[in-house]
């Protein structure tokens, strides 16, 4: 691994930087999913692979996107659409603390000069049935990542527990560039020959996905989809283990958890159209969890599952 | 004797969590120790965000021998007796001992337990302490199974005497024990190894660990006064907040910082909830003009630098967060004084559910409206403003600010309804309306905010009354115990008579109404039922009334209303009961004092309950109501006997021509001068004038019972003396029912 010194200049820089530590600490440092998904947590590289007892290292970045949060590239600290860094290591390995604190200073965090703490922050996702306890890490009172011990995902206990670290990009490489809007942020070198920002590649984007997320997402075709991912997942899991064609057993775990991972997207552009409500809100809830709980069940029953031939 | 010293030391435990492990610790230990016969002379525990320490002093280096003398079989005794006997005691024969005894020979068996090391004691209680540890919430971690509030680390258990110390040898799920720790996780994070707890204490310092928290906090308390004084400032108090942040920090280093100009103007409720709740940080006033100008946070390490860094971040952080605080405020404000005002937000809780089985806010809203109208005169205010009040008064509930700082609700609502330019009392109200929240809080007394903060409560009560989601156990998801405190401090602060039966039964109406509203006949014969019990009180009577006059086919849930609210209602206004009870308690009225005035008429009325029951527990103190309490009882108990025996009731007829002795006829006077004056001093409210009218029959009673017989061989004789002491049973019987009473 090269050591880079000195702070870094960009966003990219950041991220490569870590990239660069956590594939150096022996991490598999994977692509982002090529689905849409709320968070980091939704890849399977971290959901499906947190459970069973096989060993697992990843980390990657994740684009992630919350329609209710969109603020027209307006909010300096708001977006629909942004990235977050994933690392999931099982078992959690006894000094993630320390590998955690390298990686900040691999981004260029002085930890003799700024103020880190854990702070109590236990996880849940109700969608995905999982939870966990850990904290929210403070770099000088701003929260730059979460930090969990997965003890469930899917229904399912966490046997070995893995420990997943998130981390905020933007607002972490906001904070280490020392820039107060996010459009602002450089987002390549500030001295390459084509300079680019954040704002460059986003805020275009920014407003395009919060006009149609809020105002013209079509909501039936909406709602049709969601019965459709839902019906596909079970449909998908309903299947024999054993494959007619080849005469092998094939679980279709992760095509099912695709279809999760679709209904749980299309609740959040509902949500964000406004047509939820309160007490519908939970029921939908409700019905990803249930998709995820059965793509889990299925997951373990596979190898990476901990399954044994 | 050794000193123990334990320090288990893992990853961050959550502040709120530390005090009360620090004390599971020692509790369990020292329970442990000395259930094994291992006594100390002192204890202490400490905890930072990384450690849990508890050091006892003058510890005994082994447990005592104890020896246990059995006393077995008779000296030749069959063989399968005495070997059994052996077997239990773990003896062989030889080591039995004959012993003469006035029934023969016997056998006895010593059995001698050697007393233990002090390390192996210590061992078995830490580990069993360790693995049953009381964590509010606690994980697994790797791919163990051992469970702690957060990944445990090592631990530190050493005996140390003068001349060294020992490592109490512990393994547990490969955690061995040691004599090491370490420092400040930044500042000093090498091992460290130590050989007593002064050794412990006084390196953990050097190397940036402050291991007391109390130590922690007064530093941190001190510091922040001092920098806020230098600058003519103040730190306002908040002893929970300086708990919680002395749980964040092992080094504890203070630094002053500014918030911008343009955020001065937020209200400093506002800001100080932003501060806190977000950042941890203590607010700084202007003791001059009240104002919040700055801000104190607590670092965690000194930097070369003196803090600027970290500072700044602060401050930036702040910054954002209150950019947000004012977006919403000045957003809030537009709408609080635009045409529609707050009946903008008001229309939008229509779509909020407040309950799926009570409706939406909205709903909710019109209830208490009507509610809050209707109890208006009872509390001296003006029906039109509590009605106004009571429609305002969540609207804040929409504001962008409450769905920031659900904590704020009600705060806000007072600023929004000033800046509308509603009156004073309504603007009051909407900030007053959710008190009391506990029995500490302040009462709301101005009038107005008085109906709101009933109306709200008995619709919330009624409401889950209504749907059968009553408190269970220590469930009490909806805080409805809370509610009827709320309630009882209202009436009781206010002295506000109420016959809450008649306010239960009409809102558990308009509760049915509001869930069965489809069916038009069913809905006119419960308006109706609505307007009778605002006439005549009672649902019992009102539902006779409507159903006498209707005519047709009565629907089929009036039916069941008709045969389940008067049970409902019966069965919240024990809650209510049962609240009071607890309530009264606290201010030491003893429970059975207030069963037996709840026994009485107008027990709903919880004034009067009150002024009853605090009247007789003062005349049961005295030395005449002792005594007459043991005068009733008695005539109570005699009579209760003799009415069982015969079958019959005593209950009218005693005439004092029959009266044979003095001190019947006595008797018979005092009671005749009794009745009127405790029915009068009763119909009065004069419980004070009612106890001291019963206090004079104490002589009387107890010259009766010194000098007769009541149950005389004269059948004519005897009956009407029963009959006399029905008499009491009655005349006392006013006042209160005494059969209640202890004692």
């Amino acid at each position: 691994m090269t050591e880079t010194k000195g702070a870094p200049r960009s966003f990219q820089e950041i991220i490569l930087r870590l990239q660069s530590y956590w594939a150096g600490k022996g991490c598999a440092v994977m692509q982002p999913y090529d689905m849409e998904v709320g968070a980091g947590t939704f890849h399977p590289a971290t959901t499906l692979r947190s459970l069973g007892s096989k060993p697992w290292a990843a980390a990657y970045v994740q684009p992630s996107r919350r329609p209710t949060d969109g603020r027209y590239g307006e909010n300096p600290n708001r977006l629909q659409h942004y990235y977050q860094y994933q690392v999931l290591i099982k078992p959690s390995p006894p000094n993630l603390q320390e590998l955690y604190l390298g990686s900040l200073e691999a981004i260029g965090v002085d930890m003799a000069m700024h103020d880190i703490r854990f702070v109590e922050d236990d996880w849940e996702s109700p969608t995905l049935g999982a939870w966990g306890l850990g904290w929210e890490v403070w770099c000088d009172g701003m929260e730059v990542s979460q930090f969990t011990y997965f003890q469930q995902v899917g229904g399912h206990d966490c046997h070995p527990v893995s420990g997943e670290l998130t981390y905020g990009l933007e607002r972490l490489a906001m904070y280490i560039l020392g820039v107060d809007h996010v459009m602002d942020m450089p987002f390549n070198d500030p001295d390459a020959l084509i300079p680019l920002s954040y704002g460059d590649v986003f805020k275009q984007t920014e407003e395009e996905y919060a006009r149609w997320n809020f105002d013209v997402a079509n909501t039936e075709v909406l709602l049709r989809h969601f019965e459709e991912a839902e019906a596909e997942c079970a449909a998908i899991l309903a299947q024999d283990h054993i494959d007619p064609k080849t005469g092998k057993r094939i679980i279709m775990a992760h095509p099912a958890y695709d279809q999760c991972i679709k209904a749980s997207h299309v609740f959040n552009l509902l949500d964000a159209r406004g047509v939820i409500s309160v007490t519908e809100r939970q029921a939908y809830i409700g019905r990803v969890r249930a998709l995820a709980k059965q793509c889990a069940d299925a997951f373990v029953q596979t190898e990476a599952g901990g399954h044994a031939a | 004797m050794p000193d123990l010293l334990i320090e288990l030391f893992s990853e961050e435990i959550p502040a709120r969590m530390q005090a009360r492990a620090a004390e599971d610790l020692k509790k369990r230990v020292t329970d442990g120790l000395v259930e094994a016969g291992l006594t100390y002379a002192g204890a202490h525990a400490l905890s930072t965000p990384r450690r849990l320490t508890l050091a006892l002093e003058g510890v005994l280096d082994h447990s005592p021998t104890v020896r246990e003398e059995r006393k077995g079989p008779k000296v030749g005794a069959p063989d399968k007796a005495i070997e059994g006997f052996l077997r239990g005691a773990g003896l062989t024969r030889d080591q039995l001992e004959e012993r003469d005894t006035p029934k023969g020979a016997v056998y006895f068996a010593t059995i001698e337990k050697a007393g233990r090391p002090a390390a192996d004691i210590i061992a078995e209680v830490l580990e069993d302490t360790i693995r049953n540890f009381p964590w509010p919430k606690s994980m697994r971690w790797g791919a163990g199974s051992l469970r702690w509030v957060r990944p445990l680390h090592s631990i530190l258990c050493i005996l140390s005497a003068e001349d060294g110390a020992e490592v109490v040898a512990l393994d547990i799920d490969g955690i061995t024990s040691g004599n090491t720790t370490r420092g400040h996780r930044f500042m000093a994070p090498d091992e460290i190894t130590v050989s007593s707890f002064e050794d412990y204490a006084t390196k953990l310092k050097r190397a940036y660990v402050v291991l007391d928290p109390a130590e922690r906090e007064a530093a941190i308390w001190q510091d922040a006064t001092n920098q806020a004084f230098a600058s003519g400032l103040e730190v306002v108090e908040d002893k929970g907040l300086l708990a919680e942040v002395a749980g964040l920090v092992e080094w504890p280093v203070v630094l002053l910082g500014s918030i911008d100009d343009e955020f001065l103007e937020l209200p400093p409720e506002v800001l100080q909830t932003s501060m806190k709740e977000h950042q941890k940080f203590f607010s700084v006033k202007n003791p001059k003009t009240g104002r919040i100008e700055k801000f104190v946070t607590v670092a965690n390490r000194e930097t070369a630098d003196n803090g600027a860094t970290i500072l700044a971040g602060n401050q930036k952080v702040l910054s954002a967060r209150l950019a947000d605080a004012k977006f919403f405020w000045e957003n809030d404000l537009r709408t609080a004084k635009s045409e529609a005002g707050m009946s903008a937000w008001v229309d939008n809780l229509s779509n909020v559910t407040f309950h799926n089985k009570l409706g939406t806010q909205a709903a909710r809203i019109d209830r208490i409206a009507a509610l809050a109208r209707e109890i208006a005169p009872v509390v001296g205010a003006d029906a039109d403003l509590a009605e106004q009040a009571a429609r305002v008064a969540k609207a804040d509930l929409s504001s962008e600010m409450v769905y920031e700082f659900p904590e704020l609700q009600g705060l806000m609502g007072r600023y929004y309804a000033e800046a509308a330019g509603l009156p004073s009392a309504v603007a009051n109200a909407c900030e007053q309306h959710y008190s009391p929240l506990g029995p500490s809080d302040d009462v709301p007394t101005e009038s107005v905010s008085v109906a709101v903060a009933l109306a709200d409560k008995m619709d919330t009560l009624t409401g889950f009354w209504a749907i059968d989601e009553k408190p269970t156990g220590s469930k009490d998801p909806f805080a409805l115990r809370r509610a009827a405190l709320g309630v009882i401090r209202l009436v009781l602060n206010n002295d506000v008579r109420v016959r809450l039966d008649s306010v239960i039964d009409a809102h558990l109406l308009r509760h049915e109404m509001a869930q069965n509203g489809d069916d038009p006949v069913a809905t006119r014969l419960m308006q109706d039922m609505l307007t009778e019990i605002a006439d005549h009180g009672v649902f019992g009577s009102a539902v006779r009334t409507v159903l006498d006059a209707f005519d047709g086919d009565l629907p089929k849930h009036i039916e069941q209303l008709k045969e389940q609210l008067p049970d409902v209602s019966r069965d919240l206004l024990s809650f209510f009961h049962d609240r009071l009870k607890v309530f009264l308690r606290d201010q030491g009225i003893r429970h059975d004092v207030i069963d037996a005035c709840i026994a009485m008429d107008g027990n709903d009325d919880l004034t009067l309950l009150v002024k009853r029951a605090r009247a007789l527990e003062d005349f049961l103190k005295s030395e005449d109501g002792t005594n007459l309490l043991q005068g009733f009882k008695r005539a109570n108990n005699i009579l209760t006997q003799a009415e069982e025996k015969d079958g019959v009731e005593y209950s009218y007829g005693a005439d004092k021509k029959f009266a044979e002795d003095d001190t019947e006829k006595a008797l018979f006077d005092a009671l005749a001068t009794s009745e009127g004056a405790i029915s009068s001093a009763i119909e009065a409210e004069d419980f004070a004038a009612a106890m001291g009218s019963m206090a004079a029959l104490r002589a009387p009673v107890d010259a009766f019972f010194e000098a007769v017989q009541v149950n005389s061989d004269n059948e004519v004789v005897r009956r009407n003396r029963l009959n006399l002491l029905s008499q009491i049973r009655k005349v006392v019987g006013q006042v209160a029912d005494l059969t209640r009473i202890e004692g």
